[in-house]
């Protein structure tokens, strides 16, 4: 079975927040919602500075807190990929979920289900890529099958040095930062 | 006829927001957007090519419209500017439509000018009400006392208009406010100027330095499309900014210049290249003319002097000349784009551009390309009348390098202000915010209180709108056909914008406010083709190509065509001298510098900070903040302040605080970003926030306008462009 | 220097901003008092002391059942799908405490109506004697009883560990990600059941006998609370900043005025000279023990939800 993951280039990345955007028209995601979004590291002291930019959402963690942690069996690990995604119609807004997270990658749909980033699941079973990154100006961002070694994915995490978010609480992300 | 308030007419403006705005999850589907096409296209999905505009930059777009409305616009892989990708806003310009500040009916102001009270009127009674002032002025004042600003390809039908009414006063904010002083520059050296798009090879350059011009901030989409392909290939990228942009975080070298001092820099590099023999001998031998002055002037500069002008390490001035040299001639030094700074802002481009001739970059693939465009014959139009008295923004061409078809703005504004050298009467406005664009609100103000008549085409009620004596609401560009899109670029190529939706209520397009004007106006001569599609299917068929095919695919590519040295390309320097100019004997003429020279800014006043702007990738300018989408990314702006300085001040990160400028000026509150990314002496925020107009109620005030605090502006001798840079903030605590 | 900026302005979802409000904080002090009342009556039932303690046994009951509906009240108001709660009940997720509790929920209200049915009113027997029937039965045997008093204290020993479970097993915000939370709230549970019967007990006995277990209840409640400090404190650097909220940041005030100081100390030193008769009993040291217990769950919640695992990759 695949594991879809996504491994964005820090380097190329200018948090233009094109990704964000596109993800809000595509999904329809509410205003004042975002399940995507930049963000700016800054290390040092004027002028001696060094700088990373980052495109984040849900991980699609390996080891998912959200998925254990709900009542309902709403969230789940999907068949397609890996892909952490929740049955709306199962969810009852606990928002265990939603504290279970350490990237605060989920939100309470204003319609009272938890949501968040689906990797576009309705594009990608198409071969689309996420409209996130089919927008991205800058080419920065990767998605493809972390299992398959022929893919652009693994074959950049095989050259590249890379980094995942918040490694330490143990969630396994999917969603590799090269630098 | 009804007679409104201002509170009447935000309610009109915000019907549909009312409706938006109900509890639940807002629809970006634009609601009841209503297909122009047939009823077939109703049900399903639905693509059709268009061009964006949401900036000047046209990239060829792509909308989708599901069961019959609006959804998402994507980039058209046919487009050499898009590549199939459209920048942050391009991505949210489904918000155009769905924007609920939208002007929605012609209005006529009622109370005093900027009171922003209106009545609503019919399209006939306010052209009508346009035209006969139009009419009584020319017979009265001639032509020449009407003025036209417009920005953008949708002005193109109303310029036209105004040149067969008869006045030569056409005017852009995109030369004396923008990109002026670097086509001079670059003309009075390599006798061509830079254009836009850029002729700049971003994409094959293997070294090049950024002075200011914050690419990945300011998201012209080729561009940034250019430098992550540079990135990837492992070019190594220079930034010289006071701030520390977001290109800086990706620049092998970042020079943290004292504002306004760049010239001794520049000069400096040129120093050190000629001192090293690291610059192209051969081109500059062959092509170069008045070297030996020009090595004499820059001789002073040597890094060290330049460190005590700029702050920059004498030993990283001469590692980032060496690493541009290293690589020529694929280096070049980026031309930058708003580059109306300081006053002495043609010279500064010259000096750039000399630094480039060193690199003997110029038509070389990885620097600068010659751009080629598609020929497109114009319109067969009749001839316009000449005008009978010279132009009245620039009297005695005093500024010699000033454009023709942009003008000098402000110059005009002097004008209208003073009735010298003769009286401007009226002014038509389209697609410029003229009260965000030129510096010293006051004296805009001052003008248009001088006029008899006051019009502009907007698509949302802006601030120069509110001044306005009759506003007319445009279909925004999703909702009409415009001129053809004719970019010159890298290959030939045409582009149409064609209509994806109807306009939601009484807004109309461009070309048929024009051609309903020149009804009035007894200019129907100018106006011979009875629709849109005539027009453009006259313009494409008379160049050999088909509409339909146009139409289908939005684009149609020419053929390539040498850019480059490299393939084949030749040289033709069309200066005087027919050489690329280190001195300028055409500014020696006119008593100027033949040789750029640094001259030291004036320091801010005690407590004071030099007041820097920008751009922020979600928005333009002052135009999308009422935008629904783009607003909920960045929904004010906020001022960058240095750490030391914001703790001096005992405040903290996110605090509100106001900025008043040297003239006593004070801003609309605004919150402090500490952060470590800027010099001591200076700060920075992005340009168009804290609107003025109340009728933009989702956005009024939002954050601090630095048009509002630029008071003071340094025209550029050369060419009558207004330096803005030159405006001292201090901050003023909010309790 | 190190500056980390992100363009969320998301209410919903930013670290410090609010999941839970005071609706879950009310439900885990609730789910605690019950806790605790079960324990205390399921002990007393089970040792068969029902005679000296007719409060506990047969008063605390009925109060229980109130005061669990209004726990699951808060818990309802809380949801954003309240027509939803019945999706709970679809399912059995043994990877979450949530749906642990859903369950033991349920089981609650049986054990406690059977607790209720052990003595009823004379009134409510004269209208439906099948009560006194039932009644008869329950206390016709020591067994029974005793099995009775075991459930509960089973049932009640699981509803309070769960409310800490609950929170701890939420690794994502590191305040709760300490193995003492659930004997924390057990406790804290505990010492305000006790507190509560104090208060509504009418005999001098009884109310001596829970003031006594409520004064060793709340020595250990401090006792947890130290070490669940110190175990922070020992722990790395996401666990410290997290300690710091209560120790020196934004929520040490209230905690260690409120909830340390109100809410276990100064009620301690009350009690303990009211036991050794050097003061009269007042109601005020187990109001202040209660209201210790509520403030507790108040500021666990929320601290809890402003610490966070920091996003910073540069060190
Ligand atoms: N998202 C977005 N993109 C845009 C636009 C937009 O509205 N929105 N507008 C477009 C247009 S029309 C233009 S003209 C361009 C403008 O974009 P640019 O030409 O890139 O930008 P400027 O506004 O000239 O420059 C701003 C930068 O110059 C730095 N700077 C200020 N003073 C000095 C100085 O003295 N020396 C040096 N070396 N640097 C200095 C500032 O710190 C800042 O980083 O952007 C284009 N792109
Ligand atoms: N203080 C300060 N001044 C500046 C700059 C700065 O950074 N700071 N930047 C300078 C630069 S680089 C430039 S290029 C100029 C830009 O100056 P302008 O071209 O004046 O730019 P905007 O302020 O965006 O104004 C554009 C107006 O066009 C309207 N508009 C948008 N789409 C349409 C349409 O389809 N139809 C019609 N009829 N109207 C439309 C918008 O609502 C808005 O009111 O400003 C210059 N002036
Ligand atoms: S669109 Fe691409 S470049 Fe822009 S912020 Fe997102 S990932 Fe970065
Ligand atoms: S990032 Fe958060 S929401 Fe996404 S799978 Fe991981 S824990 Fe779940
Ligand atoms: S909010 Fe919905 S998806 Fe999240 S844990 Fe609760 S029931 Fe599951
Ligand atoms: S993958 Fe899709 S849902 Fe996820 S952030 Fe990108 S656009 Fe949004
Ligand atoms: S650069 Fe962006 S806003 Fe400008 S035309 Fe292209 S996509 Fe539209
Ligand atoms: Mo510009």
């Amino acid at each position: 079975m695949a594991r879809y993951g996504m491994v964005i280039d820090t380097k190329k990345c200018v948090g233009c927040m094109d990704c964000v955007v596109a993800c809000k028209v595509e999904n329809n995601v509410p205003e004042g919602y975002n399940r995507d979004w930049i963000s700016y590291e800054t290390a040092g002291k004027f002028p001696k500075l060094r700088q990373e930019i980052r495109s984040e959402r849900c991980n699609h963690c390996d080891n998912p807190p959200c998925v254990y942690c709900c009542p309902c069996g709403a969230s789940h690990i999907a068949e397609t990929g890996g892909v952490v995604l929740i049955h709306e119609d199962k969810c009852s807004g606990c928002k265990a979920c939603i504290a279970a997270c350490p990237y605060n990658a989920r939100f309470m749909h204003p319609e009272g289900y938890a949501a968040k980033c689906t990797f576009c699941i309705q594009r990608i079973e198409k071969g689309e890529l996420p409209a996130c990154i089919s927008v991205c100006p800058t080419y920065c961002m990767n998605f493809g099958d972390l299992d398959d070694p022929q893919s652009k994915v693994s074959q950049l995490l095989e050259i590249r040095k890379h980094h995942c978010l918040i490694p330490a609480a143990g969630t396994k992300p999917q969603i590799y930062y090269l630098t | 006829m009804k007679s409104v308030s201002r509170r009447k007419f935000l309610q009109i403006s915000s019907a549909t927001f009312a409706a938006a705005a109900t509890i639940g999850p807002v629809n970006y589907l634009s609601k009841g957007s209503k297909l122009i096409a047939d009823d077939k296209l109703q049900k399903g999905i639905h693509k059709i090519p268009t061009f964006c505009n949401l900036c000047f930059w046209k990239c060829g777009a792509i909308a989708t419209v599901k069961d019959g409305t609006l959804w998402k616009i994507e980039g058209n892989p046919l487009d050499p500017l898009s590549n199939g990708r459209l920048c942050p806003r391009g991505t949210g310009g489904v918000g155009a439509y769905s924007d609920p500040t939208r002007l929605k009916y012609p209005l006529i102001r009622t109370g005093s000018r900027g009171s922003e009270s209106w009545k609503i009127v019919t399209w006939d009674e306010a052209l009508g009400f346009i035209a006969d002032k139009l009419n009584k002025i020319k017979a009265e004042h001639g032509p020449e006392a009407v003025a036209f600003f417009a920005h953008g390809i949708g002005g193109n039908f109303m310029k036209h208009l105004f040149k067969a009414y008869g006045t030569p006063h056409i005017f852009a904010p995109s030369f004396a406010q923008c990109r002026g002083p670097r086509e001079v520059g670059f003309e009075l050296t390599f006798g061509d100027p830079i254009g836009s798009p850029e002729r700049t090879d971003i994409e094959n350059t293997k070294c090049m330095a950024l002075i200011g011009s914050h690419l990945g901030e300011n998201m012209h989409n080729s561009q940034v499309q250019e430098l992550s392909k540079a990135i990837e290939n492992g070019a190594s990228i220079i930034v010289v900014d006071p701030r520390f942009s977001i290109i800086a975080g990706k620049a092998k070298f970042y020079l943290p210049v004292k504002p306004g001092t760049d010239i001794a820099l520049l000069h400096a590099w040129a120093n050190v290249m000629i001192k090293e023999n690291l610059y192209d001998k051969d081109f500059v031998s062959n092509f170069g003319f008045g070297f030996e002055q020009f090595v004499a002037e820059v001789s002073q500069y040597t890094p060290e002097m330049a460190y005590t002008e700029t702050g920059i390490e004498p030993q990283v001035i001469v590692d980032s000349a060496r690493e541009l040299a290293r690589s020529k001639p694929a280096s070049f030094i980026h031309p930058g784009r708003h580059v109306t700074w300081y006053g002495d802002d043609a010279q500064r481009s010259r000096a750039i551009a000399l630094v480039n001739a060193l690199l003997g970059n110029w038509y070389h693939k990885g620097a600068f390309f010659k751009p080629v465009k598609m020929q497109v014959p114009p319109y067969p139009y009749p001839e316009y009348p000449e005008a009978s008295q010279p132009r009245a923004d620039n009297p005695d061409r005093i500024y010699n390098w000033a454009d023709e078809e942009e003008g000098l703005p402000t110059g005009i504004r002097d004008a209208t202000i003073t009735g010298k050298p003769y009286p401007i009467k009226s002014w038509v406005v389209y697609a410029t915010n003229l009260m965000n664009a030129l510096p010293n609100q006051e004296e805009t103000q001052k003008a248009i209180n001088n006029l008899d008549l006051m019009v502009t085409v907007d698509v949302i009620p802006s601030e120069i709108a509110g001044w306005s004596d009759v506003v007319l609401p445009e279909s925004t560009y999703l909702e009409r056909f415009d001129d053809l899109n004719i970019s010159p670029f890298k290959i030939p190529f045409v582009g149409i914008r064609q209509p994806i939706v109807s306009s939601p209520d009484d807004q109309k397009p461009n070309y048929w406010i024009a051609k309903k004007l020149s009804e009035k106006l007894g200019l129907t001569n100018y106006f011979p083709w009875n629709n849109i599609e005539d027009y453009l299917k006259t313009r494409i068929e008379s160049a050999g190509l088909s509409f339909a095919e146009l139409k289908e695919n939005g684009i149609i590519l020419g053929s390539k065509k040498p850019i480059y040295i490299e393939d084949g390309l030749e040289y033709n320097f069309k200066t005087p001298s027919g050489k690329v100019e280190f001195y300028s004997p055409q500014l020696a003429d006119k008593g100027l510098d033949p040789i750029p020279k640094y001259i030291k800014p004036d320091e801010p006043p005690a407590g004071f900070m030099r007041l820097l702007f920008g751009r922020v990738p979600v928005h333009t300018f002052g135009s999308t903040q009422s935008n629904p989408i783009l607003r909920d990314m960045i929904d004010e702006n906020e001022v960058w302040i240095n750490n030391d300085i914001v703790r001096q001040n005992g405040l903290n990160n996110g605090d509100y605080i106001r900025l008043r400028n040297q003239d006593g000026v004070v801003s609309n509150k605004v919150k402090v970003k500490a952060t470590e990314r800027i010099r001591t002496d200076c700060v920075y925020m992005a340009h168009g926030f804290g609107h003025q107009s109340k009728a933009l109620f989702n956005t009024y005030q939002k954050g601090a306008s630095d048009s509002q605090l630029v008071t003071r502006y340094k025209t550029d001798k050369l060419m009558g462009g207004t330096g803005m840079n030159v405006n001292f903030v201090t901050i003023v605590r909010e309790a | 220097m190190h500056e980390l900026v992100n363009t969320r302005h998301n209410l919903q979802i930013d670290p410090h901003l609010h999941i839970w409000g005071w609706e879950i904080g009310v439900y885990l002090f609730l789910g605690g008092l019950v806790a605790g009342m079960m324990i205390i009556s399921g002990f007393f039932i089970f040792t068969g002391r029902t005679k000296n303690t007719k409060c506990s046994c047969f008063l605390i009951p009925i109060i229980a059942l109130i005061a669990i509906s209004l726990g699951m009240l808060s818990l309802f108001l809380d949801l954003e799908h309240k027509l939803y709660v019945w999706r709970m009940y679809l399912t059995f997720q043994w990877t979450s405490p949530m749906s642990w509790g859903a369950w033991i929920l349920l089981l609650v209200y049986p054990v406690l109506i059977v607790n209720v049915l052990l003595k009823l009113p004379e009134e409510l027997y004269g209208n439906f004697p099948h009560l006194r029937k039932i009644s008869e039965y329950l206390n016709s045997s020591h067994s029974i009883l005793q099995t009775i008093g075991m459930i509960s204290m089973i049932i009640g020993a699981s509803l309070g560990m769960y409310t800490g479970v609950l929170l701890s097993a939420l690794g994502a915000r590191p305040l709760w990600n300490s193995s003492m939370l659930w004997i924390l709230f057990l406790t804290s549970g505990l010492s305000s059941a006790a507190a509560f019967i104090h208060l509504v007990a009418r005999e001098e006995e009884e109310r001596r006998m829970l003031a006594k277990a409520d004064n060793s209840f709340l020595i250990f409640e401090f006792v947890v609370i130290m070490l669940l400090l110190v175990g922070f404190l020992t722990s790395d650097q996401v666990h410290i900043e997290a300690v710091k909220l209560l120790l020196s940041g934004e929520y040490s005030a209230i905690f260690w005025v409120f909830v340390v100081s109100l809410g276990i100390v100064i009620p301690l030193i009350i009690q303990l000279m009211a036991v050794n008769n050097k003061i009269r009993h007042t109601v005020i040291a187990p109001i202040m023990v209660m209201l210790g217990g509520l403030i507790l769950r108040f500021v666990i919640v929320s601290a809890g939800q402003a610490s966070h695992w920091s996003g910073q990759v540069f060190r």
